[in-house]
């Protein structure tokens, strides 16, 4: 099954981000109130890892499984966007403790409640979706 | 070896297993954005027939659904097998700070004061979840991008809106912290 691989990087997804404790709204309020190194040494490190992977990826000009090359898709200049955008979901992640991955994890532990929230981001993408043109961008 | 991953793991384990997920991700030809499933959501309930945004081929996005459904999963396979049902170990700062709010210091992975069904049933508690979702949809989808996106792939591929995303995310989260929990609580 083509798909299995997906699933599979989904559930260490899950792991992880439960066993790192990124989704607890407990840690979220820690991040935002600088008050311990975990969720930055979480995020650092990943990023510089990160940047290591992309650097390595580019210069080799390495490929995916299926032969194809990696393309990365620069993101479209712009400051208003992704300053009023960025600081909209901001207030609604340290609100609920999660972002769009948590949310879901979270729902595997069974905190049914967080549907709710989850309802909340679906309508909330749609609402985006619907004003979108009305924006700036 | 079970009990050893049972504890929570450190934040180098755990950065790196993040890292090695985006890296899967696009040895699989796919790049690593989790809240574009969001509107993989919209467009699958038919939005697209109303609303041009979501009007695109969405089923070439289905490999991203079955990340989600993946970490659906991931999350019961840590809470029934991987958990040591511990309290989350947050600072003893966070724990003065939140007391004064009238959060009570952690006995599990999350407050009870927003993630029960008591408080669910709450006004308060209710628009918490609702609006803070709201605002996670609307705002992701705006900035074009979330934490994975934006602070994980963007910024490791040293992207400048990515970082203009995640000072926004700062920015949001800081009113949210000191400006919006201490009026609702």
């Amino acid at each position: 099954m083509k798909g299995l691989k997906f699933i599979l990087a989904g559930i260490l997804f899950g792991i992880v981000m439960s066993k790192s404790e990124a989704i607890s709204w407990f840690r979220i309020q820690e991040m935002f109130r600088f008050q311990s190194f975990h969720m930055y040494g979480i995020i650092g490190t990943a990023v510089v890892l990160g940047v290591i992977i992309t650097y390595v990826i580019k210069k080799y000009k390495l490929r995916d499984f299926q032969g194809n090359p990696i393309i990365f898709k620069p993101k479209e200049k712009s400051v208003s966007r992704y300053l009023i955008g960025g600081t909209i979901f901001g207030l609604g992640w340290a609100l609920t403790g999660a972002c769009p991955g948590p949310l879901f994890v979270n729902l595997g532990h069974g905190f049914w409640a967080i549907l709710l929230a989850i309802g909340g981001a679906i309508a909330g993408t749609y609402t985006y979706g619907v004003v979108k043109d009305r924006l700036p961008h | 070896m079970l009990e050893f991953i049972s504890q929570p793991w450190p934040w180098y384990v755990s950065g790196t297993v993040i890292a090695l997920i985006m890296a899967l991700l696009l040895y699989f030809g796919k790049s690593f954005g989790f809240s574009s499933n969001l509107r993989v959501i919209c467009a699958a309930c038919g939005a697209g027939k109303k609303v041009s945004f979501f009007d695109f081929d969405w089923r070439a996005q289905t490999w991203n659904l079955l990340f989600l459904v993946g970490a659906v999963i991931g999350g019961f396979i840590a809470s029934e097998f991987l958990s040591t049902g511990e309290a989350v170990q947050i600072s003893q700062a966070t724990i003065q700070d939140l007391s004064q709010l009238g959060i009570s210091a952690p006995d599990a992975l999350q407050p009870g004061e927003i993630f029960s069904l008591e408080s669910l049933f709450t006004v308060k508690g209710f628009l918490i979840l609702l609006l803070g979702g709201f605002m996670i949809g609307f705002g992701s989808r705006y900035a074009g991008g979330c934490t994975s996106g934006h602070a994980i792939s963007g910024l490791s591929n040293l992207q400048l809106p990515s970082l203009i995303a995640v000072i926004g995310f700062f920015i949001g989260g800081l009113i949210t912290t000191f400006v919006l929990l201490p009026l609702i609580f």
